[in-house]
Parts: C-alpha cells; structure tokens; sequence
C-alpha cells in the first residue's frame, strides 16, 4: 500500500514539475508549483517525518507561493503567455539535462548504500529538538543561531531593495 | 512496507526534479519563471535527505535538520529575489532578463 502511494506520489511530483517548467501562463506555472510542493509534503508525511512535511506546507505552500503570486500580480498582466521557446534552444536544454539526469541516475544505481543498521529512533520529533538546540556532539544550535542572522539579514535587504529610491 | 522500495529510486525522483528544474532555468527569460525554477531544484535536496536520514541512518536526526534548514534558507532566498524583481521592475517596466543589460553599456 505504501509502495503504491510512493509511486503516486512521485507521478504527481514529476507531472507538475514538467508542467511548471513548460506551461506558458504565468499564473497557472505559479499554480503547478504549488501541487509539486505540496506532493513533496506528501512524501514527507508518507515516510513520517511529521515536522517537515507541515513546516514545508507552512512555509513553502503558505508563504513562497503567495508571495511568489503577489510578484506575480506586480510585475505582469495575469494573462501574460510566455512567447514560444526557441526549438534549438529547449533542445541544446533538454539534451543538457537528460544527460546529467542520466549520468546522476547511473551513478546512484551503481552506488552500493550501505545503511548503519541501528535500530530507528523512537521519538524522533523530541531527539529532533533537542539536537537543533544541543551544544554537545551532533549538536546544531551555530547554524540555528546563523540562520536566524541570516532570515535577520534577508528581510532588511528585501525592505531596502524594494522600497522606492528617492532621486527617481 | 515503505522499506521495500529501494533507496535508489527516491534519488531517482530527486534527480529527475532536479534536472526538470535545471532545464526550466536554462529555457525561461522570465525572471519569476526563473524564480520558480529555482525552487524546484531547492526541494529536490530535500527529498534526498530525508530519503538518506530514512534508509541509511534511522538512528540519527541530521538529515531532519539540514531539510529544516534548507526550507529556510530557500525563504531568504526568495525574499530577497521578489524584491530585486520588483526593484528589476520599477527601473525597466519589464521583468524579462533579455531587457537587462544597463550593466553591459
């Protein structure tokens, strides 16, 4: 049953990747993002990592899109269609691309994953706390403090490059 | 069972997102296009590392945390590029890479 919803899943993720990247109105590329995204939500709930599957609904399906919407709605007429790509360019691209997604393929089919074999965490959200915020060996609390300097950092650049120059 | 399907075909699906997400970089002129793009390719990592903490290292949480903070590096991200694209606008009234070249001249 789970195997069943693993290939689901994975279909609805890579049709609407494809869609995003070769649909034509803006709005609706916005839209099929949003299902890819949300069908990566999916797979996180399907392998029980609770916490990030809502933390990507939250954030990505909750704030990117609608922001990336509301750029959408500034910069461009809704029904803006994206003139038609150059053949010899998706071409040159799609070649491009098959052959690193081929090359990647091949090397992770060959690749023998060892797993460590050690029984799964128990409670894995409370492990998953306390090692974000431990200070101790396997502890994360440096790059969640440079994280925040960095959210920090990005919300006055964003507020100082949008807003308006005077001397315009 | 979840463990029965072999850890090479969620990297499979990583990679394939991420090259859709390359090809979608490499073929728009849009600048939101390319936004879009760019946070296919950033979601695809996330799926490998999960899939890795999942199948090779049940007994750790490392690879929860890096998809914890690579969600929220991709929100920087992508803060700070919809202001450059409303800045890109209000200057060229077009967000279309092909008209920005004030840098060239």
């Amino acid at each position: 049953m789970e195997q069943f919803f693993f290939y689901f899943i994975s279909a609805i993720i890579l049709i609407f990747s494809i869609l995003t990247v070769v649909g034509r109105k803006i709005l609706r590329v916005a839209v099929y993002l949003l299902f890819a995204l949300i069908g990566i939500a999916a797979l996180f709930f399907l392998m029980d990592y609770y916490f990030q599957g809502a933390v990507q609904l939250m954030i990505y399906a909750g704030g990117i899109i609608v922001l990336i919407i509301f750029s959408i709605m500034l910069t461009s007429n809704i029904d803006l269609k994206f003139e038609r790509v150059s053949r010899k360019k998706s071409m040159a691209s799609a070649l491009l691309c098959g052959t690193g997604a081929l090359i990647t393929s091949w090397a992770i089919l060959t690749f023998d994953f060892k797993p460590s074999g050690l029984p799964p965490l128990e409670n894995s959200m409370r492990q998953l706390g306390f090692s974000l915020l431990g200070r101790g060996a396997g502890g994360y609390v440096l790059p969640f403090e440079v994280i925040t300097i960095l959210l920090l950092a990005a919300m006055v650049g964003a507020i100082v490059i949008a807003k308006k120059q005077k001397n315009e | 069972m979840l463990s029965e399907i072999p850890i090479s075909h969620f990297l499979i699906l990583s990679t394939l997102m991420f090259f859709i997400g390359v090809y979608g970089f490499l073929v728009r002129r849009n600048m939101v296009a390319i936004l879009i793009s760019t946070e296919l390719i950033l979601n695809s990592v996330n799926i490998n590392m999960v899939a890795f903490n999942k199948f090779l290292y049940a007994d750790k949480v490392d690879g929860q945390i890096f998809v914890l903070f690579n969600i929220a590096v991709a929100a920087a991200e992508a803060a700070v590029a919809i202001a450059i694209i409303l800045n890109v606008y209000r200057r060229y009234a077009s967000t279309d890479i092909d008209n920005i070249n004030k840098l060239k001249h």
